[in-house]
């Protein structure tokens, strides 16, 4: 569904992406792990649009990517939930959720898409008519996938989801992850929380500065020597 | 009454003329008006898109020179700088819109400012068809009596409030202020960014080169120091808003009356020249660090500060 073929991306001269490929297949959820500054959002963002790779092609769903327009992505059925959730914190809950669905099928779709994201999070129907800025930062992150969710995406990329959450409800917003993948949605997640992401992804792929060095199936890198020195500290 | 509160005012200022005040106060009324009409446009790209302009002038003094040249090179009436200036300040808009609006937050703010020097110098220097440094005169002007240049500037504050608050509460207020709050996040979810920043700059700039239009019918004597200027026209403009309250529909109006006031009352104070620049720069510390939402913005505040002094 997603393939990333050889991409080279630059900060100005720096590099920070070096030769990366992968793939997200229909269906899956695949996650992208590794540490600060390996180039997990980089690469993300490039996905989205916002950089620009200086070599290598990106292709969704059929169609190369890499040179259309970042607003356009989302029509095409690529949505991002971006970093530390970046709402709307001026509007209400349901404001920001019709923020996600502003155009085509996904806007014909606005209020059953709706009613599915409350069945997912019902704490945020209690709280529709609340300024985003005012909930707490769960919440906040449930408003972000619901918006992520409201596009009807077939995939849909979760950039650091349990960012600044407590333990419990990091947990709470994994399993709504897999929820979501078995409503048909493919995943891609960008993570720092290595145990949790590989534990529920199908497949994954380790960075270090700026490549991939590692990939496998999500169980079997749990176990993998290197990845349990690096990132999980046994 | 909500709904009918602006007609209701709009009505009471259209009666004022009828009660026979002196052509001073007439003035006074008339520049109040003007800056509201140029503070609601400066509102709907600062305040409701977030894109903070320190080169309205530039519209404004696009606008005035609309009207100056084709009264002093085609002959016709300078009220038809008004019609035309929408079309030209449009182009204007278009073209410093391409330049600057690629830049964010404070970037965008100095290449504003930029581009309100450069007109500056511009009109300063073509002087073939700007007069140059010593500007245009309208030599005959259409009325002596001050009452109906006051409705034309109600008619054109009528016009764009209804204008600011139709757009406001269509889907466009909606794209303006996700712009304002998350640009990056606006783009993510299929907004053209750079599409709707510039429909707000146009419609923010055609509504300021009216009033710069008008002006020159209204004061007959234009000079590139006086409609381009930096402090009285760009800075006051945001003042205006920022006293009266950022993204608020009567913020404008509110800091219109203030501005124009203080800036009556302090001219009457003598010897105080140039130094009254002071003064405003005073009043805008002391307005962002109490009332950071403005007048309008913060009347909930106000109102609780009020109360107190009363019952003290």
């Amino acid at each position: 569904m997603l393939e990333i073929s050889n991409i080279d991306v630059f900060y100005g001269d720096v590099q920070v992406i070096r030769d990366v490929a992968f793939e997200v297949k229909k269906g899956e959820v695949v996650a992208l792990i590794g540490a600060n500054g390996a180039g997990k959002s980089t690469t993300l963002k490039t996905i989205s649009g916002i950089l620009r790779p200086r070599k290598g092609e990106i292709v969704f769903d059929g169609v190369p990517i890499t040179k259309i327009e970042p607003y356009k992505l989302i029509e095409k059925g690529l949505a991002l939930c971006p970093e530390a959730r970046r709402l709307f914190v001026e509007m209400t809950v349901d404001e920001n959720l019709d923020m996600g669905s502003l155009k085509g099928e996904a806007k014909k779709q606005r209020e059953k898409t709706r009613e599915m994201i409350f069945e997912f999070f019902p704490r945020l129907k209690e709280r529709r008519r609340q300024l985003a800025g005012t909930l707490s930062g769960g919440e906040q992150q449930m408003v972000a996938i619901g918006r992520g969710l409201m596009s009807l995406p077939k995939l849909l990329m979760f950039d650091e989801p349990s960012l600044g959450l407590a333990p419990i409800l990091v947990r709470e917003i994994f399993d709504i992850i897999k929820k979501i993948r078995e409503e048909g949605t493919t995943v891609l997640i960008v993570e720092q929380n290595t145990k949790q992401s590989l534990s529920i992804a199908d497949r994954a792929y380790v960075m270090e500065t700026g490549k991939i060095v590692l990939q496998g199936p999500g169980r079997a890198l749990l176990n993998d020597e290197h990845v349990k020195k690096a990132y999980l500290g046994v | 009454m909500k709904k009918t509160l602006p007609l209701i005012i709009a009505g009471l200022l259209a009666l004022l003329p009828l009660i026979g005040l002196s052509s001073y106060w007439m003035h006074i009324l008339i520049l109040v008006i003007m800056w509201s009409v140029i503070g609601m446009a400066w509102n709907l790209l600062g305040g409701y898109c977030g894109q903070v302009s320190f080169g309205h002038a530039a519209f404004f003094g696009v606008g005035a020179y609309t009207a100056g040249i084709l009264y002093n090179k085609l002959g016709i009436s300078a009220w038809w700088g008004l019609p035309a200036s929408i079309f030209i300040v449009t182009i204007f808009a278009l073209v410093i819109g391409y330049i600057c609006l690629r830049l964010k937050g404070p970037f965008f703010a100095l290449g504003t400012l930029a581009m309100g020097v450069i007109l500056r110098v511009s009109a300063e220097n073509l002087s073939g068809i700007t007069e140059g440094d010593l500007g245009i005169m309208i030599r005959q002007r259409t009325w002596i009596e001050k009452t109906w240049y006051f409705y034309i500037i109600l008619l054109l504050a009528v016009i764009a409030f209804y204008l600011v608050k139709k757009v406001v509460e269509s889907k466009l207020g909606y794209y303006f202020v996700a712009i304002r709050e998350d640009q990056d996040a606006a783009e993510s979810l299929g907004i053209n960014t750079t599409l709707y920043k510039t429909i707000a700059l146009c419609l923010s700039a055609v509504i300021t080169g009216t009033a710069g239009a008008f002006y020159t019918n209204y004061m007959g004597y234009i000079d590139p120091k006086i409609v381009f200027a930096l402090h009285d026209i760009s800075i006051v403009t945001i003042m205006v808003v920022m006293v009266g309250g950022v993204a608020t529909y009567w913020g404008p109006f509110v800091g219109a009356i203030i501005m124009v006031f203080l800036a009556e009352l302090i001219r009457t104070i003598p010897k105080l020249g140039a130094a009254h620049h002071t003064f405003f720069g005073i009043l805008l510390i002391v307005i962002i660090i109490f009332l950071p939402n403005g007048i309008t913005g913060d009347n909930p505040k106000l109102k609780k500060l009020l109360r107190i002094g009363k019952a003290a």
